[in-house]
């Protein structure tokens, strides 16, 4: 069963030429058949591949597919090689699985929209270079992926290009992600320099090598592993190389729950999951990652406060959940990242869904203080928005958030990080404030516009699985406190060793876990409680507070981000567009324009001596024949 | 007897070549020039047979041959186009030709 | 053949001067053919009897008729000598003069100091060899040359057509 594992990332690929190729004679109903059923048939094999690959693991718990060999340049000869881990395993079923659900959510929200087999090439383009990132054996095919999916990104944000915003937005997701790749190339040359291959497992993969010549700590290790964490800054949306994506949001809401929140941009967590015995050789970088998390996911949660734009919201929540994921691959809780990864997937994509529904519903109104009371109109869409909202805001017991968030806290705290800790809790007060915010506000109230178009149940559907497994996601694993039950460290142990070692020794760790426990668990409920007071019970009193001098100032700063965009602005684009403005007349330009002039003079000249007078030509030609004669001779 | 050493027989060449350079330039008569450049062309047809003789191989009398082809096809284009021009211009001034710069 | 050869020689040079500054065509004409015949005794003192057959056959019969049968058509006469005299004034003549005096010292030079002369024997190369060297080492050349006279008939052929059209229209 494993042998199919080829099928997964090509069948996409399959249905993504064909879109391309015959797309625009097929019917929508056709177009959504292959580029669904694909997707569809592709989650099927992976579900059979995970079945098969846990009720008996293969040698190793790894197991390799080689396709072809992709070339051959003296020692450097990588393959079309898919490998398949725990860790890759639960990428490609989160993949599918999701990818699925909002491919068929897709077939009813792009139904009205042009360019529909356009939308579902793109889409099935990016799950098949999604794959093949996921399933790389190699760095190299690892990369293609990366960059397939960042053109994925870049054409899907741009997907409605006759608007320049759009396109803006586009490119702007562009350039600011070709930031982190042109650090992840850097980092992919300097292993491939020193290390002399880019396979990655194996005796003779990288990380083997790696462990066995490198000293912890040394020059090589924390360069490689500090450029490969720009790539992952800048694919994960993190601080500084965050801005690009809210403005992401342009494209249509199913590309942000599939590409902007719950696969592509958690390509940076899986990197460096990917290259962990990297990290763990340079402790600083592996810091850097635990402290860039953390600011990551304050900044954004406090902007996330304060926008108006529904999909905006989500955005910043994307980026400060991952600054989540990535606080606890910093602290190497790497199992704890992935568990966060796989929830988060479920609850955000969900929330994007559920977005998706309300603004469709509203006739493409973003703005949530134009919602309100939308509770009674659309019944399914809000339910099963407020369990996502909740796993998002960690309530609780049963939400799957809560699980992964205060596993995530808890390894943090064992980690010895107590100001982290904190700060990663106020983040979570942030979160279940702005969460439950924009439940009440858009939900809840009066109603301020009216419903024209209720959700399908082709949009139900997904809604509905979604939010189930927004539940019971959770349930895969438990606090260490209750008793042993955690199948998903289990398993993703065996692509990780444990690095923080679990220590079962007695009362008073299990004491401080449920403490640490008891603390989550009243920031989650204080957090929405405090939503309902300012956003629901009494909105004047929150609007007071952002009137106010100093309220109005700090809002303003939150809304606009932090002002990132405000200082790359002057930092980087202002300069390059004064000293583009400058050089307009390309002064290099000079030098060749003195050349075509200097021959055009010559020109000139030459054009005097033709008189069309036979003569004069024929004495020309003697005279030439005289002087190479002479040179000849007399030479 | 004293024999034709190679030099006169080469010398003999250049002295017809030039001669038929000078008419070249001199001349304003098309007819004129296309005789000169006849006689350009059999000085150097005589330079390759006297070249020729001294190996004592045919290779200089083919290269002659070859000569008088061009020569041959020359003449007939050029005399051809003598017509023409003196249809067109009514005179045989080479320099009226020079109308036609291009 | 010393003898022969150099008094063809001098009857060359001297027949050339002759074409070159003669103002009747015609009578230009008349010295090239001897010039040209001169030549062909060259050839048979060189000991190229074939190519001296050429020379007359070719140069003196065909090219010179071609020659004199445009002369006869455009019908140049008296007329035509009045204008050489205008053209043809004997200060022309030094400039042109000069240059080919330096070509001249020049080939004297590269001929003199070139090292590989010597006498020439005179032993006559025969019709056969020249045949046979020409249809198997120069069997391309002779096929290039051909297609040189075919494309020279057909140049030939459109420029002399008179053209119908223009002369309709004048």
């Amino acid at each position: 069963m494993l042998e199919l594992l080829w099928l997964i990332p090509i069948l996409p690929f399959i249905s993504f030429l064909v879109l391309v190729l015959i797309g625009s004679r097929l019917s929508r109903a056709g177009v959504a058949t292959i580029g669904v059923g694909a997707i569809g048939i592709s989650a099927v094999v992976s579900l059979l591949v995970g079945f098969s690959f846990m009720s008996s693991p293969p040698p190793g718990n790894a197991f390799s597919q080689t396709l072809w060999k992709w070339m051959e340049i003296g020692k450097f000869e990588p393959g079309i090689t898919f490998h398949l881990d725990a860790l890759s395993l639960l990428m490609i079923l989160v993949v599918t699985v999701i990818g699925f659900l909002i491919h068929l959510y897709s077939t009813e929200y792009m139904i009205d929209e042009d360019g529909y087999s356009r939308f579902f090439a793109y889409m099935n383009l990016f799950i098949g270079s999604m794959l093949t990132l996921v399933l790389a054996d190699n760095l190299i095919l690892l990369y293609l992926g990366w960059e397939g999916v960042g053109l994925c990104s870049y054409l899907l944000i741009g997907f409605w290009y006759k608007d320049p915003a759009n396109g803006l937005a586009a490119r702007k997701a562009f350039t600011i992600t070709r930031v982190g790749d042109t650090a992840m190339a850097l980092g992919l040359f300097l292993l491939f320099a020193n290390l002399g291959t880019l396979n990655l497992h194996g005796d003779g993969g990288i990380l083997a090598l790696a462990k066995s010549q490198w000293m912890e700590g040394s020059g090589l290790a924390v360069a490689a592993a500090a450029l490969l964490l720009g790539g992952a800054l800048g694919k994960s949306g993190q601080l500084p190389l965050q801005t690009w994506l809210p403005d992401a949001m342009a494209g249509p809401t199913p590309v942000s729950a599939l590409i902007h929140a719950a696969t592509m941009v958690t390509a940076g967590v899986y990197l460096i999951a990917r290259t962990y015995v990297l990290f763990e050789l340079a402790p600083s970088v592996q810091f850097a990652v635990a402290l860039i998390g953390t600011i990551t996911l304050f900044v954004a949660g406090c902007s996330a406060l304060t926008q108006r734009d529904m999909k905006r919201v989500l955005a910043y929540s994307t980026i400060s959940q991952i600054g989540y994921m990535f606080l606890a691959l910093g602290v190497g809780a790497w199992s704890a990242a992935m568990f966060h990864f796989m929830t988060h997937a479920f609850f955000k994509a969900l929330l994007f869904l559920g977005a998706g529904v309300v603004i469709l519903a509203l006739n493409h109104e973003r703005d949530i203080f134009n919602m309100g009371g939308l509770w009674r109109e659309l019944p399914v869409t809000s339910k099963t928005f407020v369990v996502g909202a909740a796993a998002l805001a960690g309530f609780p017991f049963i939400t799957a958030g809560f699980y992964s968030k205060d596993l995530i806290l808890w390894k943090i705290w064992s980690a010895h990080q107590p100001w982290l800790y904190v700060v990663a809790l106020g983040g979570a007060l942030l979160t279940a404030i702005y969460s439950f915010r924009l439940v009440f506000i858009a939900f809840f109230g009066e109603m301020k516009s009216h419903v024209v178009k209720k959700p399908g149940a082709l949009m139900k559907i997904p809604l509905t699985i979604l939010a189930a497994l927004a539940i019971i996601g959770g349930f895969f694993e438990l606090p260490h406190a209750w008793g042993n039950w955690q199948p998903f460290s289990k398993f993703m142990e065996s692509a990780f060793p444990l690095t923080a070692p679990v220590e079962h020794d007695g009362h008073s760790k299990v004491a401080a876990e449920l403490t640490l426990q008891g603390i989550a668990i009243v920031v989650s409920i204080v957090g929405i409680a405090l939503a309902y007071l300012f956003f629901l019970h009494n909105r004047a009193s929150a609007e007071g507070i952002a009137r106010s001098s100093l309220g109005s100032v700090v809002h303003r700063f939150w809304f606009a981000g932090w002002g990132f965009d405000w200082l790359y602005d002057k930092l980087f684009v202002q300069p390059v567009v004064w000293a583009a403005r400058i050089n307009k007349n390309d002064f290099i330009d000079f030098i060749y324009r003195l050349f075509a002039g200097i021959i055009k003079i010559f020109h000139v000249i030459l054009c005097l001596t033709q008189t069309g007078r036979v003569r004069w030509y024929a004495v020309g030609i003697a005279f030439g024949a005289v002087v190479i004669v002479a040179i000849v001779v007399l030479s | 007897m004293a024999s034709v050493s190679m030099e006169q027989g080469l010398i003999l060449a250049g002295v017809l070549f030039a001669l038929g350079l000078i008419g070249v330039l001199v001349r304003r008569n098309i007819i004129f020039i296309l005789m000169s450049i006849e006689i350009m062309l059999n000085a150097s047809g005589l330079a390759f047979v006297v070249a020729g003789s001294h190996q004592g191989a045919a290779d200089g009398q083919v290269m002659f041959i070859f000569i008088l082809t061009m020569a041959a096809a020359e003449v007939a284009v050029g005399l051809a186009l003598v017509l023409q021009l003196y249809h067109r211009f009514k005179t045989l001034d080479v320099d009226a030709a020079s109308r036609m710069r291009g | 053949m010393t003898v022969v050869f150099w008094i063809s020689a001098v009857i060359t040079v001297i027949s050339t001067v002759m074409v070159i500054t003669r103002r009747n065509i015609v009578h230009a004409l008349l010295y090239l053919i001897v010039s040209l015949l001169a030549m062909a005794v060259i050839f048979f003192s060189l000991g190229a009897p074939f190519v001296a057959a050429l020379e007359v056959i070719v140069y003196a019969g065909a090219i010179m008729v071609l020659f004199i049968f445009v002369v006869m058509m455009l019908n140049l006469g008296e007329r035509s000598t009045q204008q050489e005299r205008r053209w043809l004034r004997p200060q022309m003549m030094i400039g042109p003069a000069i240059l080919a005096a330096i070509l001249m010292i020049e080939l004297g030079y590269a001929i003199f100091t070139g090292g590989s002369g010597g006498p020439i024997t005179g032993e006559p190369v025969g019709a056969k060899q020249v045949g046979i060297s020409l249809f198997d080492t120069y069997l391309l050349g002779v096929e290039l040359a051909s297609m040189l006279l075919l494309a020279g008939l057909v140049g030939a052929y459109h420029l002399g057509r008179s053209d119908r059209s223009e002369e309709e229209g004048s």
